[in-house]
């Protein structure tokens, strides 16, 4: 029988990405209450020095994925590899990051696998030994509750932002594993990083977005002073998007990404359901914008009708001395 | 070279959602539209087909109200359109995958497209699943795509930043927005599109079976927000006060 | 009886609407302002095959309907009336009659080049002392070898100026009063040929209004229209057809204003109460959308009996009488709706309301409308 709560560990050039810990941390409770080990997956190159951080974070134990070919993400190298883990060892659950790359190796992998998976979950809970998800449809305008009840590994990505990381130390087993890497058909010509120092939008704990009041692109270098003092990261609306004042990859909502941060500051952005539907599971709203009678006014827990271009550099003064 | 491109129906962004008498969501009165990213997918393949030959056939899984969609693509210019009919049969992504799978194999194709995710359910799975059970290459989230010969080269956005990615034909490839900027049909489009062949097929047509992994178990709505505090005051005077509030009251930052 | 539209029908609509909203409404406020038209949506449009939408595709028309042309004119005056009159004026007042009595090599030289959007047209019939009584026409067109000289000016020509191609209403015989006029094509560039004043309005303000001048202009006699004294039958009929576009016209600024008024009317609260639970406020939205709904199956059908081969001048002065009226009426309860921010130039209403008005003065007024009906009426 299936035994075993599987996390992937997300790594990206040597650093585990934040979610992983979220999933160690939420997968450690599931595990404890079913009386099953808590393993993670790390997958990469040269990578076993991350290994004491997953048992910071309640891992049993790590199954250490090592080879020159996984060195780059790429779906093929790195669904072989865990497929034919997940088949050697029969967990009962396989949770991942609903990052980019935790998206984009589940899919394939839950089909060779020939099981479900529940994309970009919000919660996780036991019922009759059943892992029931929730996650939302229709860009979180509704939520369904799902759950895999036949197939195992039963699989899910998480949203990032969703578990609060807890650290609860372990010295993990650690099980080396030297894989097939097979036949990798995505051959990796390039990767071209953006140098920012500030957080991934998804992963990020505060977010300054901006909206069509912007008015014009320069105008989000105010957006972009404020993050800096909030080590937040940048976003927008559609309309900003759309005008081309910004890239799309900083697009929040519908047809953008969906964020959970702690605190979401909407900037001269209206509030249409579409981009609503991408951070209402903010903790905390702020908006700020001129027309009183803007939709986002009624979901934020704070307000202030007035010109951005006034209000931005005053909060992000004072935010400096307050954070100073 | 021969272009197939998956696509769904999907609910207006606008829509608004509400549940049926059987607590599921109700789509009576919603507009549908061709998912946003199916968009996306259908203007990549015609560009592929205009920039040397090929056909462009579109594939639909779904309800009969799904040609709608076909046929909008059918009047932006592909060549054929293929619905496969699920009926009330129970769906999931596993059980998509199968049925797509099963009737593109029918088909010849070099390229295969698809939206990276639907606006709906929105789990970016069944392409990439589609790949699997067809087992050729696949490249998700795609800004953009070069064909030379046999082989494609894609941009995929990854996170804080992209990646290009080198891959031999046949492969499927997801679209992201920015990939192109889609065309509207046209009005001679329109007219031409009722004249395409919509080849119809039903699950059963297709001889496989299908059994969904996942199950729902219930639907709900968020809980709605309730409107906070307006924070008052001269502009320079509220933003202070905000900024006091987000450290004492929210404790936040 | 079938109130059905057909499947190339609905087609049309969504996809106007969706290219409307996505690229015009951004612009709509913007090019009212400016008084100015932003022509790379002319050329979007020609893309799409809106400039030519009810001629057959051997003249590089879409080779559809007069009712799918009627939707498509009626969506895109949903979000900027300026961009109705620009397609209406273009298809039905200078395209339409050329198709109509051109000869082949007329249809091929000049209909092909409009129908594909790559020319704008324009039609030239009012003139300071010939509004609604044609027959007073003072521009003169007098033979002169193979050619004719053209004299006069007319104004508050819609797309002046921008248009290419102008279909000219000229005196070949002025003591024959209407039975003498003749009609022209003419086109921008003829020595001759000059433009006089752009009008300033209150409305429609996006779309070029101008005047145009003929000094011993000398087109080539393959240039007339039809024949010599035909130029009365190519008005009146040009013009039926004309009504069924700006009663389109009038149907979409109406439904433009109604959805607006209705969305603001859910969010605006007063006395902590969305205004729409006012009765008043929905007896208002009732009637709106009441009188939007009489008005479409008036112009819906004015554009069904010209498909279907049948007179239609009595139901296009109908359609045109009642449209261009609902449409002042409801842009004006909009604006009663938004109170205060409705007179500002925040909300489109405002716009709206200003663009409406015309559509109870051009290509026939209110009044002559119910001339139209009364002759037909009593005879």
């Amino acid at each position: 029988m299936a035994k075993g709560i599987w996390i992937f560990a997300e790594q990206r050039e040597g650093q585990v990405k934040k979610v992983a810990f979220e999933l160690l941390s939420e997968g450690r409770k599931i595990a404890d209450q079913l009386g099953e080990e808590l393993a993670a997956v790390l997958v990469g190159k040269d990578v076993a020095g991350l290994v004491e951080a997953l048992g910071e974070y309640g891992a049993d134990k790590v199954y250490l994925v090592e080879a020159d070919a996984l060195e780059n993400y790429t779906t093929d190298g790195y669904t072989k590899v865990v497929a034919d883990l997940v088949k050697q060892y029969e967990p009962s659950a396989l949770l991942l990051g609903c990052t980019v790359t935790g998206r984009d190796l589940a899919a394939g992998l839950a089909q060779r696998l020939e099981t479900g998976l529940m994309t970009d979950c919000t919660s996780m809970e036991l019922a009759d030994g059943q892992l029931v998800f929730t996650r939302p449809v229709y860009a979180g305008k509704a939520f369904v509750k799902a759950s895999c009840p036949d197939a195992r590994p039963a699989m899910a990505t998480i949203r990032p932002n969703t578990f609060a990381p807890v650290a609860g130390a372990k010295t993990p087993e650690v099980v080396k594993v030297t894989p097939d890497t097979g036949d990798i058909r995505q051959v990796v010509k390039d990767i071209v990083r953006q140098i920012s120092t500030r957080p991934e939008l998804t992963e990020a704990d505060i977010i300054v977005s901006g909206g069509r009041g912007m008015k014009a692109p320069e105008n989000f270098k105010a957006l972009e002073e404020l993050s800096d003092v909030l080590g937040a990261a940048v976003g927008a609306s559609r309309a900003a998007v759309d005008a081309g004042w910004i890239s799309h990859s900083f697009q929040v909502g519908q047809t953008g990404k969906t964020v959970s941060p702690v605190l979401y500051i909407a900037c001269g952005i209206s509030g249409a359901i579409q981009h609503l539907a991408g951070m209402s599971s903010a903790k905390c709203i702020v908006a700020i914008n001129k027309d009183e009678e803007a939709n986002i006014f009624k979901v934020a827990d704070y307000g202030i009708v007035g010109d951005i271009f006034e209000v931005v550099p005053v909060l992000t003064e004072e935010l400096k001395k307050i954070m100073a | 070279m021969k272009i197939l491109v998956c696509m769904k129906q999907t609910f207006d962004t606008e829509a608004k959602i509400a549940f049926d008498g059987d607590g599921k969501i109700d789509n009576k009165g919603v507009t549908m539209i061709m998912n946003p990213y199916d968009e996306y997918a259908v203007e990549e393949a015609l560009r592929i087909k205009e920039s040397g030959e090929g056909e462009v056939t579109v594939i639909c899984a779904g309800g009969p109200k799904a040609q709608d969609a076909l046929r909008q693509a059918l009047a932006m210019g592909a060549d054929k359109a293929v619905l496969l009919e699920t009926g009330e049969v129970d769906m999931d992504e596993y059980a998509t995958a199968i049925v797509l799978a099963k009737a593109i194999g029918e088909l010849e194709y070099d390229v295969i497209l698809g939206g990276f995710r639907a606006i709906d359910d929105g789990s970016a799975q069944v392409m990439s699943r589609v790949a699997e059970v067809l087992n050729v290459p696949v490249v998700n989230v795609i800004t953009k795509l070069e064909i030379a010969g046999d082989k494609a080269v894609a941009t995929r956005e990854i996170e804080g930043g992209s990646e290009v990615v080198e891959v031999a034909l046949p492969a499927v490839f997801t679209a992201q927005k920015g990939l192109n900027e889609p065309r509207y049909p046209s009005m001679k489009g329109i007219m031409k599109a009722k004249k395409k062949p919509m080849d119809k097929k039903s699950v059963s047509d297709l001889g496989v079976e299908v059994a969904p992994k996942v199950k729902a178990i219930s639907f709900s709505l968020p809980e709605p927000r309730q409107a906070g505090k307006v924070v008052p005051g001269e502009p320079a005077e509220a933003a202070r006060e905000l900024a006091r509030l987000l450290r004492e009251e929210a404790k936040v930052i | 009886m079938e109130f059905k539209l057909n499947e190339e029908q609905e087609m049309i609509r969504k996809t106007v609407r969706d290219f409307a909203e996505k690229e015009i409404a951004p612009k709509a406020g913007p090019m009212d302002e400016a008084e100015e038209y932003d022509y790379s949506l002319w050329g979007q449009m020609a893309e799409m095959g809106l400039t030519g939408i009810p001629f057959s595709e051997d003249y590089e028309g879409a080779g559809m309907d007069n009712l799918s042309y009627a939707i498509g004119v009626e969506e895109l005056s949903r979000v900027c009336a300026s961009s109705g009159v620009l397609i209406s004026a273009h298809t039905s007042l200078c395209s339409w009659p050329i198709y109509n009595f051109g000869t082949e090599e007329q249809k091929q030289q000049f209909l092909v080049p409009l129908a594909s959007g790559e020319k704008i047209g324009a039609m030239g019939l009012t003139e300071p002392a010939a509004g609604s009584d044609a027959g007073a026409t003072k521009t003169t067109a007098v033979p002169d070898g193979e050619e004719y000289v053209l004299n006069g000016s007319k104004i508050f020509i819609t797309n002046g100026y921008v248009a290419d191609i102008y279909v000219i209403i000229a005196a070949t015989d002025k003591s024959k009063k209407h039975k003498g006029l003749s009609a022209f094509i003419v086109e921008k560039g003829t020595p001759g040929f000059t433009f006089g004043k752009k009008e300033h309005k209150m409305g429609i303000r996006a779309s070029a209004t101008y005047e145009l001048v003929f000094e011993n202009c000398r087109i080539p006699k393959a240039n007339l229209l039809g024949d010599e004294g035909m130029g009365f039958k190519v008005i009146m009929m040009t013009l039926d057809g004309g009504r069924i576009g700006i009663a389109s016209q009038a149907l979409g600024i109406a439904q433009g204003a109604y959805e607006e008024a209705l969305k603001y009317s859910k969010i605006r609260e007063q006395f902590g109460k969305p205004i729409n639970s006012n009765q008043g406020i929905q007896w208002m939205l009732a009637d709106m959308a009441t009188r939007i709904e009489a008005a479409r199956l008036l112009v819906y059908q004015a554009a069904y009996l010209k498909d279907s081969k049948q007179p239609y001048s009595k139901e296009a002065a109908m359609a045109k009488l009642y449209a261009s009226e609902c449409a002042m009426w409801v842009t004006t309860k909009a604006v009663q709706i938004f109170g205060g921010y409705g007179y500002t130039r925040e909300y489109p209403v405002e716009r709206m309301m200003r663009d409406a008005k015309i559509t109870e003065i051009y290509e026939g007024t209110s009044e002559v409308m119910r001339m139209v009906v009364a002759a037909n009426i009593l005879k």
